[in-house]
């Protein structure tokens, strides 16, 4: 059967780690990094990442546009 | 278990599979509002709708004072800096000798509902073929939280800070709703933008917006209720759920005016 599965890609230094994604994202793919980025800001990151369907909504309300959204089908 | 999904996540990430990327009409500096304002998100939703009908170069956007004046520092089209409050203005002499540009202004509610409320009402009185876009967080962003005429009753500011007392102070004042009235409006409405639905909403309110330029009909005005978590001492996550428990009862959402018919 095929599945939809995504991933995302954050722009680390352009994060400001506001956390809205993490409201915002429905399988609970997003968690905050422990470190730090350059400008002293906790930045999001795939915690599950085979949770993650691709669907937009992280990327959509990113204030800062911060994440790309990947997606494809994959046989399971 | 691990291994394999993180190949599938190297496997995903591919050019080809591209879904969501930053619009590329965004410029490359880093947005320098507040960690979690709406404004970042109103400029990618314009960005991308002045991208996608392909008028980069057909746009003009004014911006007056405020955190919204910023806007120009993002947005890779072409601009013009009003006086406090006078974007409005500007847009309409913009537009009379250039009508075949789509103009818009971008505009907050210390600017737009305070020191250009004259300048607001007559735009829209005359029906100037314009967009207005309205950002409304309640607040003055930029100065430090100062009382804006859109503050809620008993809202805690820099200025008001034992709440606003409205026998003092006057009531908040519903620019969109008053707007709506006259009856050169074309369309009048008011969105959000903190949860992805409300997101993709705005985005098709914005690009009406923008189309109906084409018409000639009138002003249209989208406003959008924001939050301002650093004038309201907030986080970003908490401010929304604020903005949702106080903002949407005294604003709600929706249209309000479409193609010059009043729905509500």
């Amino acid at each position: 059967m095929a599945k939809q599965r995504g991933a995302i890609v954050v722009d680390i230094e352009r994060c400001k780690g506001c956390e809205l994604c993490i409201e915002a994202c429905p399988t609970s793919v997003i968690r905050m990094e422990r470190k730090v980025n350059g400008k002293s800001y906790h930045f999001a990151y795939m915690e599950n990442p085979a949770e993650c369907t691709g669907c937009n909504n992280c990327a959509i309300v990113c204030p800062d546009g911060v994440i790309s959204v990947y997606r494809m089908k994959v046989e399971v | 278990m691990k291994m394999e999904v993180q190949d599938i996540s190297k496997q995903i990430i591919d050019p080809k599979n591209l879904v969501y990327d930053r619009s590329p009409l965004m410029t490359d500096n880093v947005l320098t509002y507040c960690p979690g304002c709406g404004h970042g998100v109103v400029h990618h939703l314009m960005a991308e709708v002045i991208d996608e009908m392909g008028i980069q170069s057909e746009t003009i956007g004014v911006a007056p004072v405020g955190c919204s004046v910023l806007a120009y520092e993002f947005l890779d089209v072409d601009w013009l800096q009003a006086p406090h409050g006078r974007a409005p203005a500007v847009a309409t002499g913009l537009k009379r000798i250039m009508p075949e540009k789509y103009i818009f202004t971008y505009q907050g509610d210390g600017d737009l509902a305070a020191i250009g409320t004259g300048e607001t009402i007559h735009a829209c009185n005359r029906g100037e073929h314009i967009t207005i876009i309205f950002i409304n967080n309640g607040i003055y962003g930029m100065t430090g939280g100062q009382m804006a005429p859109t503050t809620l009753p008993g809202m805690a500011t820099s200025t008001s800070p034992y709440g606003r007392d409205v026998s003092t102070m006057g009531y908040p004042i519903k620019m969109t709703e008053l707007v709506a009235q006259l009856p050169g409006t074309y369309y009048v409405t008011r969105q959000a933008v903190h949860k992805p639905g409300n997101v993709r909403k705005t985005k098709k309110a914005i690009q009406k917006a923008f189309e109906n330029q084409k018409l000639k009909k009138g002003v249209s005005l989208v406003e959008v209720v924001s939050n301002c978590n650093n004038g309201w001492k907030m986080t970003p996550v908490k401010s929304n759920t604020w903005m949702e428990e106080n903002m949407f009862p005294y604003y709600p959402l929706g249209d309000i005016k479409v193609d010059g018919e009043l729905v509500k």
